[in-house]
């Protein structure tokens, strides 16, 4: 059962008409299992929510074909809607409607679904349940976006950035609320910029960039095919000697070295071996240094190498700075 | 997290009903709307109702220019209940003529007052009319004989005054405007917030959330006109003289009809003032042209067949025709039947070119 798609693309093309026209997604396959938490990653602009809006069936393709739980786009509408739950990255509820009328409204549209005060306590909103959307917080909004998305009982949910905007403690309260979809069985599909996001809450990942599909996999997997998992990163003040570069380079164990003026990332697969001998170059040479940092490569270490942009700004800049 | 169960027996309303309920509930918490819909119509009756309210008598007020002769001329006049005179110089006469101060001067040229010169504007009918009444005035003062003996009796029936005529219109314009603004505006709203998209991507019937908006449109309108009735009856005495469920049928159809416009001017918009500028357009003429304040047959004879075809025109028609001469159905026919093609063929397109999506 777990093995059947839930989500099957092929072939996703997507032209906004215009002058000049859009290409915002130019041929993207996606395979989903149900059960799964997919996510889609990528720097704005790159067809995140066109892909998805296409999936919602709001959007329709320019060409290529779109199946959610076996039934397709254009032809079995009406059965998908009854099965799918779905987030968007920006709508605006009616601010002078409480938790609970806005979400009995939406219920009514869905034959089978969850009560309402089960969405909400879903969500956790129990205590705002007779307040007005005006006075909730954006953290709260999110939610409640996320309870309009879950009250029709859906087997598959998308969700467009639904942690965009929110503090640390909103973001882990909404990551256990997606865990517990997929818990039960259901399938997640959601977009975020936050590669920790995708990384915690996903079990597979497709990185999309000027709508392509540029990699796929498990967090795990991608962070693989970097071929070294691990990163060094030196920082120090003034000027590094001339011949730590190539000294750096040669150190045994080190798959590769990015360096500037007061930086230097290496990417290891092993730090303790590679550690002992770093530090006796650095104490020959005399660097001042000034933080020493070892860390597990990323998904932002991924789509760097990918890319050789931050996934975060539109301009390639150096790949000095740390991510987020 | 629970395994969540889906509760397949709950008690589900109707999406229609929903919506219904929804916008009412919206509607109802905007005080802004609530003045707008309940209190301004009636502001507006109460204004124009005492503005134009036919006074018991007329004053007769004009002015006398000094001379010679205008001891005579005030002695003859006498200072009678409806007449009201000052003596003025005749330089301030004349500004006062100008600037629609006075309609009218009196001027003795000789000083017995055998020689009258009347100063007034002879294109307007009230000038005339006082020119008149002062002229009888002053020659009987003076000694003519009336060989005709008349009396005047008082005419003013509920249902022949001008309130009368005004308040069908005013709720014709009421219905016009609450049909396309709260049906129009209400729609590019949604889409505006992406909430058109949101409902889309549920499985809502798009026939049951239209008519979700128009029916809860129709719900605020009905105590809108009850008051605005129940006002003019109790300040001004206006009286229905037909049936109310003609009446109701009519209000209905009406009311049907500007939402099935309304729906139409908002089927493409993307922007508030898109819809503004289009609703505008749309309801000028009809504002201008459709007989809410006076009768739309003063206007050229060529434009008429227009003006019969526009959908303001039938609505206040009939209204008028039931409120105040009791009119059946039969006489209202030719009005129903140009509401209900407006009504159809509005819905029609509107369904048809209606943008839920934004590809
Ligand atoms: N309605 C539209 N008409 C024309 N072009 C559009 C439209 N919507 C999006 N685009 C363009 O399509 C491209 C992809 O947009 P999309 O919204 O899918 O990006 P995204 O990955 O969701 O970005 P973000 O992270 O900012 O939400 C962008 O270049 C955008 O300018
Ligand atoms: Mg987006």
């Amino acid at each position: 059962m777990s093995e059947e798609l839930a989500i099957e693309v092929e072939g996703l093309v997507k032209t906004y008409a215009g002058r000049p026209p859009v290409e915002a997604v130019r041929g993207i396959d996606l395979r989903i299992r149900r059960g799964e938490c997919f996510g889609v990653l990528g720097p704005n602009g790159a067809g995140k929510t066109t892909t998805i809006e296409i999936l919602e069936g709001i959007l329709s393709a320019t060409s290529g074909q779109a199946k959610v739980l076996g039934w397709e786009w254009g032809k079995d509408d009406r059965k998908i809607r009854e099965l799918i739950g779905v987030s968007l990255q920006e709508t605006e509820l009616s601010d002078k409607l409480t938790v609970e009328e806005t979400l009995s409204l939406f219920r009514s549209f869905y034959r089978t679904g969850i009560t309402v005060a089960e969405a909400i306590a879903r969500v956790g909103l129990q205590d705002k349940a007779r307040t007005w959307i005006k006075k909730l917080s954006g953290g709260q909004k999110q939610r409640l976006a996320v309870a309009t998305a879950i009250v029709g009982d859906p087997q598959v949910i998308f969700l467009d950035e639904p942690t965009t905007g929110l503090d640390p403690v909103s973001r882990r309260q909404l990551w256990d609320i997606i865990q517990g979809f997929t818990n039960s069985g259901r399938t997640v599909l959601l977009t975020t910029h936050y590669m920790d996001e995708a990384e915690r809450l996903c079990d597979r990942i497709a990185i999309i960039d000027a709508g392509k599909v540029i990699a796929e996999g498990t967090p795990h997997e991608l962070i693989r095919t970097l071929g070294a998992e691990h990163r060094i990163e030196l920082t120090w003040d003034g000027l590094a000697p001339p011949e730590l570069a190539g000294r750096l380079r040669d150190l045994p164990g080190s798959v590769n070295v990015m360096l500037d003026m007061h930086h230097a990332t290496l990417h290891v697969d092993h730090p303790h071996l590679v550690l002992p001998q770093l530090m006796s170059i650095l104490g020959e040479s005399k660097i001042p240094l000034t933080n020493l940092a070892t860390r597990h490569a990323t998904l932002e270490d991924v789509f760097v190498t990918l890319t050789g942009r931050h996934l975060d700004d539109h301009q390639a800049s150096g790949a000095g700075k740390p991510g987020r | 997290m629970s395994e969540p169960t889906a509760d397949r027996r709950e008690f589900r309303l109707h999406p229609m009903l929903a919506v219904t309920i929804t916008r009412l509930r919206e509607f109802t918490r905007q005080p802004e709307a609530i003045f707008w819909v309940y209190v301004f119509p009636l502001l507006m009756i109460l204004v124009l109702g005492s503005a134009f309210r036919t006074q018991p008598r007329q004053q007769l007020a004009f002015d006398l220019v000094e001379s010679s002769g205008s001891p005579q001329l005030a002695q003859w006049l006498g200072h009678e209940g409806e007449l009201s005179w000052k003596i003025l110089p005749e330089s301030e006469c004349r500004q006062r003529l100008r600037t629609g101060k006075s309609q009218l001067a009196v001027k003795a040229l000789a000083p017995d007052g055998a020689e009258i010169e009347y100063w007034f504007d002879p294109s307007h009918p009230d000038a005339n009319a006082l020119r008149n009444a002062i002229d009888g005035k002053l020659q009987r003062a003076a000694g003519r004989r009336d060989p005709l003996r008349v009396s005047d009796r008082p005419f003013q029936e509920s249902g022949g005054r001008y309130i009368d005529f005004l308040v069908p219109g005013l709720i014709g314009m009421g219905l016009m405007g609450g049909g396309l603004w709260g049906v129009g505006f209400a729609i590019v709203d949604l889409r505006i917030r992406k909430l058109l998209k949101r409902f889309i991507a549920t499985p809502m019937r798009r026939s049951d959330f239209l008519a979700g908006i128009m029916i809860s449109r129709m719900l605020f309108m009905v105590p809108e006109i009850m008051l605005m009735f129940a006002f003019s009856w109790l300040l001004f005495g206006v009286r229905i003289h037909g049936s109310w469920w003609l009446l109701t049928g009519l209000i209905i159809l009406g009311a049907v009809q500007f939402s099935g416009i309304g729906l139409l001017v908002a089927s493409r918009c993307k922007t508030l003032e898109a819809a503004s500028g289009l609703m505008n357009l749309v309801m000028l003429p009809m504002w201008t042209l459709c007989g809410i304040f006076f009768s739309w047959q003063r206007f050229p004879e060529a434009i008429h067949p227009l003006i019969r075809w526009l959908p303001l025109t039938p609505l206040i028609d009939s209204l008028r025709s039931v409120v105040n001469e009791g009119a059946g159905i039969v006489e209202v026919l030719p009005q129903i039947g140009i509401m209900a093609a407006w009504a159809i063929v509005s819905f029609a397109i509107a369904l048809r070119i209606f943008r839920w999506r934004e590809d």
